[in-house]
């Protein structure tokens, strides 16, 4: 059966007993499949049209462009062919700036992806018995990751404003907090214990803004698969005598663990590209400056078109080691499939 | 004896955790909620109310002012912020990148489920790999490209931008629906005479109908919501300006009062709150019956 996708035993045993002569069937059935692959590229064949103008030959034109001096002034006069050269990584590799980018980048990544998985398995465990009015709930965990970025970080740069913002206002009146804090515009380092970590309270914010934006994200996903965790093997448990943490440790999270792999991933690419969160929260000042948002610095505001792609392909470059360790090292490949 | 430790802890336990419970919960409902509570009140009261007493919870008696929402939808000309302009484009590119990344990603998602062709597992390899790209990366590109052929500024620019982003995704769903129709339907609708694409017309597009509805929201709610292209594309264009870029950009201004804008805000978040509210409960239960019938 070459026809229904992905072939199954079913189905396999579904054709054994063969009425029609092989030989017949199997020049109707090559016409068929001619036809079939006729038919399935004509109906593939605008998406592949539209990705690769769109997607993949932008990819190899950004190539091309790291290793030529394009600035935005004289774009109109850079063809295909120019002067090659690796000026572009060379400077960009040996600037302070971009390996402090690079460090806030990576730093920025981890602790958001760590602060959203944490999130959501505290939310997806306290949301497992069933109540009145669950399903509500659920579906309020999840509003901070269908809202508009651009309206949620406006109002949580308003509400943490240090002159009229209510966490502000709160925080010294309730709180007893001698001054006000500028969440998102103080470089002073946040270090326990005296531990230089990278981390000005503003990387700090944004992180924390990354956590609660993306846990409904985790949530969504480890729901589903405690809900697929049999019953009985808890019951069993308790009636041994297990605690809840025991069960938790022992039973739950060993289950959990192949889906917080694949959330670590997915978490983390898209937090390691994200732009759009820091530019809006804090513009990249401030010690917040990850490579997306040097970037666009580099394109827009300093029109040197070179540089931002060079340094847009290190990036892609390190995810993609990045990501390939993680998965060489976990051994698993559930987040291709 | 180990036995009653263990019933001991196993009570104290089943105490804290039974505590800590509900608070989890509240405390989760608050942070997930209360920025949204934050962003309606402050659309309704006067800035001066704000400045004056930044703690208020809710507005305090005759307090409540409508302004600010006519103050944002005005038209630049008539003293507003012209975000119905804004709310027009967005929404003009949002159904646009709906309509045309359906139309060329149904047929996709059906080929790449259905039809043996050569490169088929490829294709969706590479597709799924459009899905983690660093979007600042296209974005290089795409602007001098975009800026080249002069249709930067342009919604329509920004439209294909969207779909090509979208389409892979789309795809990808869409092809994980049409496996869960058994191929059988279409093959009885084959012996009665139907060639492959009208099976595929008048059988499994009906039957997929609730994971497309799906997927149409879903894109929506993407090409609405969506900022880096949007400002890289149409920054210099206020009439073409989407409300995702209006809101960002008069954000950094200090003509324009905080409260005017948070109804700005509100106006950009209700339309998806309210489609994910109501697509909540109708495209699970139409999802699982579309399982269950196919």
């Amino acid at each position: 059966m070459t026809i229904s996708g992905p072939t199954s035993p079913a189905e396999a045993t579904v054709e054994a007993p063969d009425p029609v002569p092989p030989q017949r069937r199997r020049r109707a059935r090559s016409v068929r499949a001619r036809e079939d692959s006729r038919t399935g590229y004509l109906l593939i064949t605008p998406t592949v049209v539209i990705v690769l103008a769109m997607v993949v030959l932008p990819i190899v034109w950004t190539v091309s462009l790291a290793f030529q001096q394009v600035r935005l002034l004289n774009l109109r006069t850079t063809g295909v062919v120019g002067d090659y050269s690796l000026d572009n990584f060379t400077n960009v590799l040996t600037s302070p700036g971009f390996l402090d980018a690079l460090l806030t980048t990576l730093v920025y990544s981890v602790a958001g992806t760590a602060c959203a998985i944490g999130l959501g398995l505290v939310a997806a465990l306290a949301l497992r018995r069933p109540f009145r009015g669950r399903g509500l709930v659920r579906a309020c965990m999840l509003v901070p990751y269908v809202a508009p970025v651009v309206a949620a970080t406006f109002v949580w740069t308003t509400m943490l404003n240090p002159q009229f913002g209510v966490v502000n206002h709160y925080g010294t009146t309730l709180l007893g907090w001698n001054d006000p804090i500028a969440f998102l515009s103080s470089a002073q380092p946040v270090s326990p214990f005296g531990l230089d970590l990278h981390v000005s309270t503003s990387l700090l914010t944004v992180v924390l803004f990354e956590g609660w934006r993306s846990f409904p994200f985790a949530f969504l996903f480890l729901t589903a698969r405690m809900q697929a965790i049999p019953e009985s093997l808890e019951e069993a448990a308790t009636v041994d005598g297990a605690t809840p943490t025991q069960r938790f440790r022992h039973i739950i999270l060993p289950q959990l663990l192949p889906t917080i792999a694949v959330l670590t991933v997915l978490r983390f690419i898209w937090t390691f590209n994200n732009f759009d969160d820091i530019y809006l929260l804090t513009g990249g000042g401030s010690g917040t400056q990850v490579v997306a948002v040097r970037v666009f610095d580099y394109l827009i505001n300093r029109g040197d078109i070179g540089a931002a792609a060079a340094q847009a392909l290190v990036l892609a470059a390190i995810l993609a080691v990045l990501v390939t360790i993680y998965l060489k090292s976990f051994g698993r490949r559930e987040d291709v499939a | 004896m180990s036995t009653s430790t263990g019933w001991n802890r196993d009570a104290v336990e089943r105490r804290l955790l039974g505590a800590l419970r509900p608070l989890t919960i509240a405390f989760l409902l608050l942070i997930c909620l209360f920025p949204f509570y934050y962003m309606l009140l402050l659309s309704f009261r006067p800035l001066d109310a704000v400045l004056q007493d930044p703690g208020a919870l809710w507005p305090s008696g005759g307090e409540i002012d409508l302004g600010t929402y006519g103050d944002v939808l005005r038209s630049t000309d008539d003293g507003g912020q012209g975000f119905l302009t804004f709310i027009r484009n967005s929404f003009v590119v949002a159904v646009g990148t709906v309509a045309l990344t359906l139309l060329v990603s149904i047929p996709g998602a059906y080929a790449v489920s259905r039809l043996e062709f050569f490169g088929r597992r490829q294709i969706g390899a590479v597709f799924l790999g459009v899905y983690f790209f660093p979007a600042i990366l296209l974005a290089i590109p795409l602007f001098v490209f975009f800026t080249r052929i002069q249709q930067r500024g342009t919604l329509v620019g920004l439209l294909v931008v969207y779909v090509a982003q979208v389409a892979a995704v789309s795809i990808y769903m869409l092809r994980n629906y049409f496996d869960t129709i058994p191929a059988s339907v279409e093959e009885a609708a084959e012996i009665d005479g139907c060639t492959r694409l009208q099976a595929m017309r008048h059988i499994s597009l009906p039957l997929a109908m609730p994971a497309i509805a799906s997927n149409a929201l879903f894109i929506f709610m993407i090409a609405w919501n969506e900022f880096l292209f949007a400002l890289l594309f149409l920054v210099e264009r206020r009439d073409n300006w989407t409300v995702s870029l209006g809101l960002s950009q008069l954000a950094g201004s200090i003509e324009v009062p905080t409260t005017v804008l948070m109804a700005g805000s509100v106006i950009l978040t209700v339309p998806i709150i309210v489609l994910f509210f109501l697509s909540e409960r109708w495209l699970a239960g139409g999802l699982t019956a579309g399982a269950e019938k196919g």
